[in-house]
Formats: structure tokens, sequence, C-alpha cells
């Protein structure tokens, strides 16, 4: 019997590995190599040239512009998702209070988790290109309602002053939902009894999200916040369509900054995986630390 | 439990004198918090049935009111994106390529996982964290690279490049996932059928894979969104064909067309056409969706 484990273990992990050390594997280690050279196109030939790449980056403005609006992302996307998604969940799960110590959901919870969800299912691409069009200077969706009003409207994307915030609007609008239904489901995993019993002390919702429900959903908040740390690290998809990294560079980023230098006007392959490599550290470094001064003691519900 | 029900079966004479002021402010701030529930679901909401609603004016209308309602029902527009953007078009490759990427990333993750859940070797430790290693890795470090492997492969511009490349990138989640759900199946199931003489294959095939059913589908429904949702793995792999493009990028180029065009309709039709499938499926399935895209959080 124990001869016969070895067929199967060839047959059923032969091809997975071949596919993803081919695919994946492989293209991580060269994107290391490749960012030591001065590596320019197609056909070009590629001179190692040591760490150089990494020292232009250093003294590369366009960079540095990108990385400071990366990490004004990083300090605002996760914060405002993560403090809309508790709250929101909170009001679904126990908006409700009847009586002096019933715990129930707001009327019609249901269909607001479902409604909520809606942009998760769809693609970035599309939810770019709506906004794009909700943030129009003459025909847009804003700009009309703001003159209906009598109000003067910016031109939103078209200004470098408003841009940035234009597109930091739809990161969060397109994240919310998503962890609202998951706070929501860590929420119904708590105990309802806790919640009684606070309730039955007089503890006011607010002292109640921050003393009683956010402790319960450490762990999930945690998770939440690497994800959205690293979504906030690339966002390159949403800013590519929506400004391509404009006006006058107002809404760059590093993503988009990688992707210029190798796939457009030049082909500056060694510098682009130069800045990958500088990225995938940045990321790495972003979910360590937050894992690390985040990490409490797990609570479990016995 | 019985603890916590004796106040509350004593408390009304005491509670209820102070109850007053409390309940009224409960009041408002219900109201209030009623107010941004509302107030979210519109703002969700709004764009949505902004764009379905113009999918139907005409460009006159859209550009002198662009809250209005359409005079008539302008399903041209829809025509226009339909065949004139080959929207249609784009929509059945994206449905064939994912259909095939889909499938392949569940075959290798499902077989590749219950190797790591069930069977002792040397090096299956080493070989289960090279997998899943690679959920540490942001696919931006690999674009330049794996553009030169997969056209070295004689792969670029086909969808069998594009599909490879999608299941290898989900691998590591997947087999991550997946592993831990063979995990959790009871042994000795398998023990029995491997008593009665069951082969390996037969036992993976007939017992062990129905069982992981409930994983298998949320996994599945996660990597079907992202595969479908996306955009950089095409524009870098499928830049030449436009006959082969998938749909978000038949989209972006609809929308940069428009730019020139000016027909804000047919762009509207467009995304009301992307929109509309992804929506009906996810209001049909929502909760095994809405697991399955958390699930992937939540272990």
């Amino acid at each position: 019997m124990k001869h016969g484990k070895w067929p199967l273990i060839v047959t059923f992990l032969v091809p997975p590995v071949l596919l993803y050390v081919f695919f994946v594997v492989s293209p991580y280690l060269q994107a290391f190599q490749i960012s030591t050279t001065d590596w320019l196109g197609y056909s070009a030939d590629a001179n190692p040239v040591g760490l150089a790449n990494f020292k232009t980056l250093w003294h590369d403005d366009y960079v540095w512009n990108a990385l400071k609006n990366n990490a004004i992302l990083l300090g605002l996307v996760p914060v405002l998702t993560i403090v809309l998604g508790l709250f929101f969940a909170t009001m679904l799960a126990m908006g409700g209070r009847k009586g002096s110590a019933g715990v129930t959901g707001v009327r019609g919870s249901a269909l607001y988790r479902t409604v909520y969800f809606f942009p998760q299912v769809l693609s970035v691409v599309i939810i770019a290109l709506l906004w794009k069009e909700v943030y129009h200077p003459n025909q847009g969706l804003l700009t009309s309602a703001a003159h209906a009003v009598g109000l003067p409207a910016p031109t939103w994307l078209g200004d470098p002053a408003t841009a940035f915030w234009c597109v930091l609007a739809v990161m969060v609008w397109s994240n919310v939902g998503f962890y609202v239904v998951l706070f929501g489901a860590a929420m119904s995993a708590v105990p309802k009894e806790i919640y009684e019993a606070v309730l039955l002390d007089g503890a006011s919702r607010f002292t109640t999200l921050r003393r009683v429900t956010l402790p319960l959903l450490w762990d999930t908040v945690q998770v939440a916040w690497v994800y959205l740390a690293i979504f906030a690290l690339d966002g390159f998809i949403l800013v590519q369509l929506m400004t391509n990294g404009g006006p006058n560079f107002s809404t760059d980023v590093i993503g988009v900054r990688m992707y210029d230098t190798a796939f457009g006007s030049e082909t500056k392959f060694g510098y682009a995986s130069a800045i990958g490599v500088v990225m995938f550290f940045l990321t790495l470094s972003v979910a360590v630390l937050s894992l690390r001064v985040g990490r409490r003691e797990r609570i479990e519900y016995s | 439990m019985t603890t916590l029900d004796q106040p509350t079966a004593t408390a009304p004479t005491p509670v209820a004198s102070r109850d007053r002021p409390v309940r009224r402010e409960l009041g408002v701030a219900n109201a209030l918090s009623h107010g941004f529930l509302l107030l979210w679901g519109l703002l969700t909401v709004l764009p949505l049935l902004w764009m379905f609603i113009s999918s139907f004016k005409t460009n006159g209308e859209i550009l002198a009111d662009p809250w209005g309602l359409p005079g008539a029902l302008h399903l041209d527009n829809w025509a226009r994106a339909w065949t004139g953007a080959h929207i249609g078009r784009y929509f059945l490759n994206s449905l064939v390529v994912v259909t095939g990427s889909v499938s392949l990333t569940m075959l290798m993750g499902a077989t590749a996982a219950y190797v790591f859940a069930r069977y002792e070797f040397r090096g299956r430790q080493v070989v289960y964290y090279l997998f899943v290693g690679g959920l540490m890795f942001p696919v931006f470090l690999a674009l330049v690279p794996l553009f030169f492997v997969v056209r070295n492969a004689g792969l670029f511009n086909t969808w069998l490049g594009l599909i490879l490349v999608y299941a290898a990138y989900s691998l590591p989640f997947t087999v991550f996932f997946l592993t831990a759900f063979f995990r959790t199946l009871p042994t000795s199931v398998a023990e029995a059928a491997l008593v009665d003489g069951c082969g390996h294959f037969r036992l993976f095939f007939r017992v062990m894979l129905p069982m992981a059913r409930p994983g298998m589908i949320s996994v599945a429904i996660f990597n079907f969104l992202s595969h479908w949702n996306q955009f950089l793995l095409p524009q870098v792999l499928l830049q030449g064909d436009e006959s082969k493009w998938m749909l978000a990028q038949g989209l972006f180029a609809l929308s940069v067309s428009q730019g020139y065009a000016g027909d804000y309709a047919r762009l509207f039709a467009g995304l009301s056409i992307a929109v509309l499938p992804v929506l009906a499926v996810y209001v049909a399935f929502q909760r095994q969706v809405q697991a399955g895209l958390t699930a992937g959080q939540l272990k």
C-alpha cells in the first residue's frame, strides 16, 4: 500500500510546480537580476551596472513625488476604509436596539449589505472608467449636481489641487463595502450575550464599538489593515485609467512610474525592475510592520 | 445565559425611570445613523444607476441634462457598443479565457493542495512554502521578465499564454486555501476506502474531491472574479491583436476613443453590458460570493 502513493504524488505535484516555477518563480528571480543592469529594450545588450539604478532612483524626483503620493494613500485609505467599514458593520449588526436588551440589526440590513458589496464584484477598470465620467468637468454627475444647487464646481480630475483627492475617494468608495461584509461576518461570531451585557451596563454605542467590538475584532482589523496597505502601495490601475498620473504628476503613484518606465515611450527595463524591487521591499516592510505593531493577545470565545 | 437573564427579568422598575432620556438620545442617534447608511447606499448605487440610465439616452440628452431621464429608450447605443465597438466579442473572449484559466487553476490547485495536506514525503514543507511564499510578492515585480518569459515561449498574444499565466499566479492563494481545507476533512473515510482496496487516484476523484466541494466553490468564485477583472496582465501579454482582446481592454479602448468621438452613450452602454451580468450573478449567488471573497481574508 505504501508504494502506491508515489505515482499520485508525482502526477499531482509535478505539473503545478513546473507551471509555477516557469511563470512565477523565474520572473521574480530575473527581476532582481535585471534591476542591476542597464537593459534598455528588446534587443539591446544588458550590461551589469551594479547598484547604479538604485543610485539614480534615489535622486529621481519623479519617483519621490510618486512615493509621497503613495505615502499619503497609505496614511489615509486604510484608516478611512476601516473606520467607515466598522461603523456601517456595527450599524447593520446592532443598530436597531429594541427594548432594553435586544441586539438586532437595523431594518433592511440585508439589502444594505447586498448593495454595499456591489463595487467589490466590479472590475477596477469599470470603476475607474465610470468614475472618470462621474467626475467629468462638463456633463459629469458631480459638476451638474453642483451647478443645480448654484455652487461652482472644480474640474475634479483636471485640477492638480483636487485630482489626487478625487482618486483617493474612489479608492475608499470601492473598498468600504467589502470590509462591511468582512467585519459583519466577524461580528456575527461574537456571542450576543456580550453585547447584551454591555448594553445593560449602560454603555453608549461609541464605547461599545471602541471597548468591546474593536478588541474582539482585532485580528480581522489587522488583516484588513495589511491588505489595504498593500492596496494603497499599488493603486496602479485606478490611477492609470483615471488620470495616468496627471495633471502635472499630482496623482502619480509608484506603480505608474514603473509601468511608464518599462512600457512607456522608452523601455528602460533595468531601471523599471529596480523600481519594482523597491516596491517589493516597501510592500514587504509595510506588511511585516503592520503585523508587528498590531500584535495583541488572541481572544478565544469559550 | 441563565445568570444573564436574571437582571433583565427583574430590571423593569428601576430601569424604566432612567430609560426615557436614553431612549430619546437613541432615537436621534438612530435617525442619524440610518441617514448615514442610506447615504452610503445612494453613493454606491447612484453612479451605477446613472451609467445604466445614460446608456439609453442620446448624446444630446447626456450633454444637455446629465441627471435627466431618456426621452425614449435608445437601444441603438447598446447595438453600437455590442457590435460597433466589439464589446460582444470581447465579452465572449473573456468568457473563454476565464473558463479555461479557472478550470486549470482549480485542477492544479486542488491536486497540489491534496498532496500537501494528505501525503508525507521529504521536501514537502519546502515545496509548500515555495507556493505560499508567492502570496507575498506583487505581480508588478515580475511584469518585465514575465513579458519575455511568455514571448520566448511563443505564447505572446495568445489566449493559451494568458490562461497559463492566470493559473500560475492564482496558485499560491488556491493552494494555501485548499490545503487548509483538505486538512479539515476527516481521515477515517479515506482510510476506510484505502482498506477496501480503493486506489489513490480513485480515492481523490471519487471521495475526497466531492467532500471538498464547499471549499472548491469558494476559491473558484474568488478566482473567477479576479481573472475576469484582470487588466494588467492582458494589457502587457495581449497587446497586439485587437480581435483577441479581453473585455477590460475593450472597455478601456472604448473610453479612449470616446475622448475623440464624443459618443458618451456608447461608452455607457458598453459599461452596462460589462456590469449587468456580473451584478446579476452576484445578486443571485450573493451568499456564496460574499463567503468566497471574504474567506480568503478570514482564514
